[in-house]
C-alpha cells in the first residue's frame, strides 16, 4: 500500500535520512523503531508532505505522492497523527473531530463515524462540547486518533502515540489501534520509542539508526534479535 | 449628563469604525502572525469605491429627492454601494495576499512586515495618482436627519453605523464560529501544520481571511464617509494605526477583543476631545498603546498560551 524508496531528507546542512526503503503492505501494522533523532518522525513528515524530501519516491496505492501538498495527500486517504498530537486546543472536541473530516463531502455519513469513534473512545463523547485544551494528555491522544479516523483514511501513520501518557491509557490506545486495524481494515505505520509494545502489535518492523535502516524483519523475529534486545528492549 | 451621553454615542459610532478595521488586523494576525499595515489603506479604497460607484447605483435605483426624509430607495442604494465596495475590497485584499504576501510566506516575519508597509505606501501614492490628492466630497447615500430624544440628538447616520456594525459582527461571528471555513480559520490560527494534516488547504483559508477582513474595512470606509463626507487617499493612515492599537488593546488575534478595543478607543478619543482638548485627539490612541504594552502586553483579552506535554 505504501512504498518508500531511497528517501533522502535534509534539514539545511544536516542530513536526517540517508535514503531509506520501507514497505507497508495493505492491512498490516508496520512499526518503525529507533532512538531519539534517528529520523522516525522525519520519515512520517516526509510521507505526509509537511517536510520536503530532497530525493526519493513515496508511492501510495500505486501513485507517486512525494511532490504533493499535505492537504492533497490527506485527500488520498493517508492520514498522519503527528508527534505531540497537535490537537486544536482552541476548538471544542467536536470541532476537532469535524476538522478531521474537512475534505469529506458525505456529511450524512459523519454521524455513523462519530458514533464509532465515541464507541472506541467513550471519554471523547463525555467531553465533546469541552474545549480540547482542557483534555488530559491521554485524552488528547485519543482525540488526535479520532480526528484522523474522521478523514476515513486507508492508511494511518501514528507518531509516538504513547509519548507522555499514563501507562494505563497507553494500553487502551494500543488496543484501539489494533482494533481499528482489524475492524476497519486500516493499514498502520507506527513510530514508537516503546519498542516492546510496538513490536507486540505489529507484523513487521524496521529499525532506524541515524537516518539509515539497519535492520528489518518480522516483528516476532526482531523481538528475539540480540541487537534489538540490547538496544531497544532493555536487555 | 447630556453631554456625557452625547459624547458616548459619538464615541461608540467612532469606535464601531475602529472595531471593524481592527477585526481585519486581528484576523490576519491570527492566521499569518503578522500585522498587515496596508489594512488601513483598504479602508480608504473602500470609501473611494463607494464614491465612484454611487452615480452608477443611483442610475439604477434613483434616490429620494428630499434628503431630510427617510426613503427606501435611498437606503437600498446606500446598501448596494456598501456591498459593492465590500466585494471590490475583498478581491483587492485577496489579490494583495496572492501577489505580495504569499511569495514571502516562508521568509522571516520582519520581511513580510516591512513589505506590508511598502504595500501601504504604494496604495496611498497610487491612490493619489488615481483619485487625485485633494479631498473629494462623498455623496449623501443615506437620508440625512437627526432624531431628538429629549436634549439628546442622534444622527440618522450614527444609527446606520450602529445597526450595520452589529449586523456585520453577528454575520462574522456566525462565519467564524459555525461554518466549516470559519472553524478551519480558527484551527489554522492555532496550528498551521496540524491544519494541513487535516486536509485544510491553508492558502485558501488565508485568502478567505484577507477577503473577509478587507470587506469589513471597506464597510468601515463607507460608514465613516457617511459621517465625515470628505475623503482623500491618505485618510486610511490614522484610522489604520488607531485600529491596530485597538486590536492590540483587545489582545491581538482575539476577535471579541478587537471589537471591545475599538469601541473603547473610540469612546476614549471622543471623551478626551469633549472634556480635555481636541488637540489630544490622536495622542490618546498612542498613549493607550504605550500603556497597554507596558502593563498588559497581551491585551485585555489576550491569554498566554500554555502547552500541554
Amino acid at each position: 500500500m505504501l512504498q518508500i524508496r531511497d528517501l533522502h531528507v535534509n534539514y539545511g546542512a544536516i542530513t536526517a535520512l540517508h535514503g531509506i526503503n520501507i514497505d507497508v503492505p495493505k492491512g498490516s501494522i508496520v512499526t518503525l523503531i529507533g532512538a531519539n533523532g534517528a529520523g522516525k518522525s522525519t520519515t512520517l513528515r516526509a510521507v505526509s508532505g509537511i517536510t520536503r524530501a530532497q530525493k526519493g519516491s513515496i508511492v501510495f496505492d500505486g501513485e507517486e505522492i512525494v511532490h504533493l501538498a499535505p492537504h492533497k495527500i490527506v485527500g488520498r486517504g493517508l492520514c498522519h497523527v503527528p508527534e505531540g498530537r497537535m490537537i486544536f486546543a482552541n476548538l471544542s472536541v467536536m470541532e476537532n473531530l469535524l476538522m478531521g473530516a474537512y475534505r469529506r463531502n458525505d456529511r450524512k455519513a459523519f454521524g455513523g463515524d462519530l458514533d464509532y469513534i465515541f464507541d472506541i473512545f467513550p471519554r471523547l463523547k463525555e467531553r465533546k462540547a469541552q474545549s480540547a485544551g482542557t483534555l488530559s494528555g491521554g485524552e488528547q491522544q485519543m482525540l488526535a486518533i479520532g480526528r484522523a479516523l474522521m478523514s476515513k483514511p486507508r492508511c494511518l501513520m501514528l507518531d509516538e502515540p504513547s509519548l507522555g501518557i499514563a501507562p494505563l491509557l497507553v494500553k487502551t490506545i494500543f488496543e484501539k489501534i489494533v482494533e481499528v486495524n482489524k475492524n476497519l481494515g486500516i493499514t498502520v505505520l507506527l513510530v514508537e520509542q516503546n519498542a516492546n509494545l510496538a513490536l507486540e502489535i505489529s507484523q513487521f518492523g524496521y529499525v532506524l539508526e541515524t537516518g539509515r535502516i539497519i535492520l528489518s524483519d518480522a516483528s516476532a523475529k526482531l523481538r528475539e534479535d540480540p541487537q534489538v534486545k540490547e538496544c531497544y528492549l532493555g536487555g | 449628563m447630556i453631554q456625557f451621553l452625547q459624547q458616548l454615542i459619538n464615541g461608540l459610532a467612532l469606535g464601531s469604525i475602529y472595531a471593524l478595521i481592527a477585526l481585519g488586523y486581528t484576523m490576519v494576525y491570527g492566521v499569518l502572525k503578522f500585522i498587515n499595515f496596508a489594512h488601513g489603506d483598504i479602508y480608504m479604497v473602500g470609501a473611494f469605491v463607494g464614491l465612484y460607484v454611487t452615480p452608477w447605483v443611483w442610475k439604477v435605483i434613483p434616490p429620494g429627492q428630499d434628503p431630510s426624509k427617510f426613503n427606501w430607495n435611498t437606503t437600498a442604494g446606500g446598501l448596494v454601494v456598501m456591498l459593492i465596495s465590500m466585494v471590490v475590497c475583498a478581491v483587492l485584499g485577496i489579490l494583495i495576499e496572492r501577489l505580495v504576501y504569499r511569495p514571502l510566506r516562508n521568509r522571516p516575519r520582519l520581511t513580510v512586515l516591512i513589505t506590508a508597509i511598502g504595500v501601504s505606501i504604494f496604495l496611498e501614492n497610487f491612490g493619489q495618482y488615481l483619485f487625485g490628492a485633494d479631498p473629494k466630497s462623498f455623496p449623501d447615500i443615506l437620508p440625512d436627519r437627526t432624531i431628538d430624544i429629549g436634549d439628546l440628538s442622534i444622527f440618522m447616520n450614527q444609527i446606520v453605523v450602529f445597526v450595520t456594525t452589529i449586523v456585520l459582527l453577528v454575520a462574522l461571528r456566525y462565519i467564524v464560529m459555525k461554518t466549516r471555513m470559519g472553524t478551519a480559520m480558527r484551527a489554522l490560527s492555532y496550528n498551521t501544520t496540524a491544519a494541513s494534516l487535516m486536509g485544510i488547504n491553508n492558502d485558501v483559508i488565508i485568502a478567505f481571511t484577507f477577503g473577509l477582513g478587507s470587506a469589513l474595512a471597506a464597510a468601515a470606509g463607507i460608514l465613516n464617509a457617511i459621517n465625515y463626507p470628505s475623503i482623500d487617499p491618505l485618510m486610511g493612515i490614522l484610522p489604520g494605526i488607531k485600529a491596530f492599537v485597538a486590536a492590540v488593546l483587545g489582545g491581538i488575534g482575539n476577535l471579541p477583543g478587537a471589537v471591545v478595543g475599538g469601541l473603547l478607543l473610540g469612546v476614549l478619543e471622543t471623551m478626551v476631545v469633549g472634556y480635555i482638548s481636541p488637540m489630544y485627539r490622536d495622542a490618546i490612541a498612542f498613549a493607550a498603546l504605550i500603556f497597554i504594552l507596558l502593563f498588559r502586553p497581551n491585551g485585555l483579552f489576550g491569554k498566554i498560551e500554555k502547552e500541554k506535554v
